[in-house]
């Protein structure tokens, strides 16, 4: 199994610089200017000398090497700084933004916490409703709790979370006035009302998110659940005269569990990559809502750096899973 | 009706009736039943091999499983070793299970893929006794041993393993709990045929030295001629005759078993060209519908016009010789 990561690994490198290479080309290839957003009554040499300053008149093998060696080198230099207070960088230059000028990483280190609290608590409290759900869906097939599940799970995968967002705005912040309808990065947790409030101000993101994810995932739970249920070894189970339980949570769950888990890791990315829409209706200002602005304002190093950073993700989730699989499948090994 | 007075039977099946609903339409009524088992009587007698055979889809199966009580019955009533099981609930059942054990056909999909041969056989053990582990364990290792796997394999999960390997996993696996009486629903049809008769010689020999009883449902006529003791045939969900092997095998005395016998490949080629085959018309109704009066009427080469209007009685035509035909009313 080592081996086998370690080969996956190596084998990632290339497909992750095939990665950074495309979305380099489109941001290069996509129409905008940095400039556009600057004021008209800017002389256009004084623009062309702007640019220049931002590195644009490089031709863009020498720009993207250079962003290429500002990531894996001059980045990871200062964190290890930053950590052990040594001087490795030595002042090179990081990546820095277009828009705020400042290092892309700084605004992506401000940026996070609102997303894996908002973002990462929906898919928590989505897979912990949604197991559940789908196990007992599967077992009582058709029953009025499977009707119901298969109704809502419906509505939460068909229902935009634009719309359900707004919906809960409307409903709980506007007419009933029990959450606030935006989200204040700026509180701090230190005393039990602050954490009340923090509870209460991620209530609503959090859900919308986490219907979405529940419903997706019951779904998943219960199709497998309703594959193994069938299976001869489960009768092989109930005929050695197991109990129910046993026979439910032991040898059909853990059996349906597989396809389920790979299906949760590889979801994982999407949490970090911020749930766009979700954070604009609830003003979080997390990753996702990062990524818009920078797309707004021809942000090329933050896109690039942003949209980069979740393939590494993706990558490595879809690792991630297919090791998971070989632990929980003994039929599966890799070396 | 006894052959051997000194038997007594072991597990006794009355009426036994399996149906499964239809349902259909817009609004999913109740439109009809699956009569896969549709009246059927018939005892096994301690320590010997009751053999089951019919053509596919006649309810053979779930005949078996129906009396193991892995479904629950539409009516009718199953004792086994002297306890009446036929209407019990499936938790009153755990406790019983001990006694009642299967072999399942198909020894792949049998076994679940993620545990290890260990807890595969061990499982029963933690359920229902009290050994300690080191007990359970020397148990699974003298079972492996007696159905004749190397000890060494008990760490391996069931994919590493041959088709008859896993079925003797499946055997081992029934023999844990010391049953007294095993159904063994086509434990042979799924292995290749140089494997069926190591695992019908295996399953003999635990049988003489455990003093099993099974019913042994096959459709290889053959293997069962093999085994069993006495035959029981089959046809739409209902026993057509029922008789002592070597007298239903000579004399068969139901146009169905005739016809079914008559199928057996014959393997002297001299022989097998004087053979007349009797072949059957038509395909056999469909269980939802079955025909009036006799089940075999619309196949049956013999038919008479009383076969489409009354339903034959199965009685004994000779001693331990039963049978449900008109034809022999006559006599």
């Amino acid at each position: 199994m080592l081996t086998y990561t370690i080969r996956r690994l190596i084998l990632a490198i290339p497909t992750l610089l095939f990665i950074a290479l495309v979305i380099f080309l489109l941001l290069e290839l996509a129409p905008g200017d940095p400039m556009a957003e600057m004021p008209l009554t800017i002389p256009p040499e004084v623009k062309e000398r702007m640019r220049e300053a931002l590195g644009l008149g490089q031709p863009w093998y020498i720009r993207f090497y250079l962003w290429l060696y500002q990531f894996f080198v001059v980045e990871p230099q200062y964190w290890i700084d930053a950590l052990f207070g040594t001087n490795l960088a030595d002042g090179a230059q990081r990546i820095i933004s277009f828009q705020s000028r400042s290092p892309v990483f700084d605004t992506i280190a401000e940026r996070i916490p609102q997303t894996l609290w908002v973002v990462g608590m929906s898919y928590v409290v989505g897979v912990i409703i949604a197991l559940p759900i789908g196990i007992i869906s599967a077992y009582r097939q058709y029953s009025w709790f499977d009707n119901l599940g298969t109704f809502i799970s419906m509505v939460g995968f068909s229902v935009p979370t634009f719309f359900t967002g707004v919906l809960l705005i409307v409903i709980f912040s506007v007419n009933l006035g029990w959450f606030p309808s935006i989200y204040d990065t700026t509180l701090v947790v230190n005393d039990w009302s602050s954490f009340l409030m923090q509870l209460r101000q991620m209530a609503m993101p959090v859900f919308v998110l986490a219907l979405y994810n529940a419903a997706q995932i019951s779904r998943f739970m219960r199709a497998s659940m309703l594959d193994n249920l069938g299976q001869d070894y489960v009768r092989t189970a109930r005929a050695k005269g197991m109990r129910e339980r046993v026979v439910v949570l032991k040898h059909v769950l853990r059996n349906s569990l597989i396809p389920v888990v790979t299906v949760i890791a590889l979801g994982v990315p999407q949490v970090f990559g911020g749930a766009i829409i979700t954070e604009q209706v609830f003003k979080v200002n997390g990753l996702g809502q990062l990524l818009i602005i920078a797309i707004h304002g021809n942000d090329v190093p933050m896109i690039l750096t942003l949209t980069f950073i979740f393939a590494v993700l993706i990558v490595i989730f879809n690792l991630i899973a297919d090791v998971l699989y070989g632990f929980l499948d003994p039929r599966i090994r890799y070396d | 009706m006894l052959d051997n007075p000194v038997k007594k039977p072991l597990v006794k099946v009355r009426d036994l009736k399996m149906h499964f609903p239809i349902y259909s339409g817009f609004f999913q009524r109740h439109t009809g039943n699956v009569k896969a088992v549709d009246g059927v009587s018939f005892d096994v007698f301690e320590g010997e091999t009751l053999g089951l055979v019919g053509e596919s889809g006649c309810g053979k199966s779930t005949c078996g499983r129906a009396v193991l009580r892995l479904y629950d019955i539409t009516t009718g009533s199953i004792e086994i070793d002297g306890k009446e099981i036929g209407a019990t609930p499936q938790a009153d059942l755990r406790p019983i299970r001990p006694t009642m054990q299967m072999v399942f056909q198909d020894p792949q999909a049998s076994l679940n893929p993620r545990m290890t041969v260990q807890s595969i056989i061990q499982e029963p053990l933690d359920e229902h006794t009290k050994l300690s582990q080191k007990e359970k364990q020397e148990k699974v290792w003298e079972l492996m041993d007696a159905v004749g796997l190397n000890r060494r394999f008990a760490g391996r999960y069931p994919h590493a393993f041959s088709g008859g390997q896993r079925q003797r996993i499946g055997i081992a696996r029934a023999l844990a709990l010391n049953p007294k009486f095993i159904v063994c629903d086509e434990p042979i049809a799924a292995l290749d045929v140089s494997i069926q008769a190591q695992v019908v010689n295996l399953l003999e020999d635990l049988q003489e030295k455990y003093g099993l009883t099974y019913l042994f449902i096959s459709h290889d006529l053959s293997m069962v001629r093999h085994i069993a003791t006495r035959v029981a045939v089959m046809y739409l969900g209902k026993i057509v005759e029922l008789a002592p092997r070597e007298a239903l095998y000579a004399s068969p005395q139901h146009p169905y078993t005739e016809a079914l016998l008559s199928a057996v490949p014959e393997p002297d080629p001299s022989l097998e060209s004087r053979a007349d085959r009797i072949i059957l018309q038509g395909d056999v109704p469909s269980p939802s519908k079955p025909p009036k009066g006799c089940n075999f009427c619309t196949r049956c080469p013999k038919v008479m016009d009383i076969c489409k209007e009354t339903e034959p009685e199965f009685k004994e035509v000779k001693p331990g010789h039963f049978a449900a035909c008109h034809l022999l009313d006559k006599s």
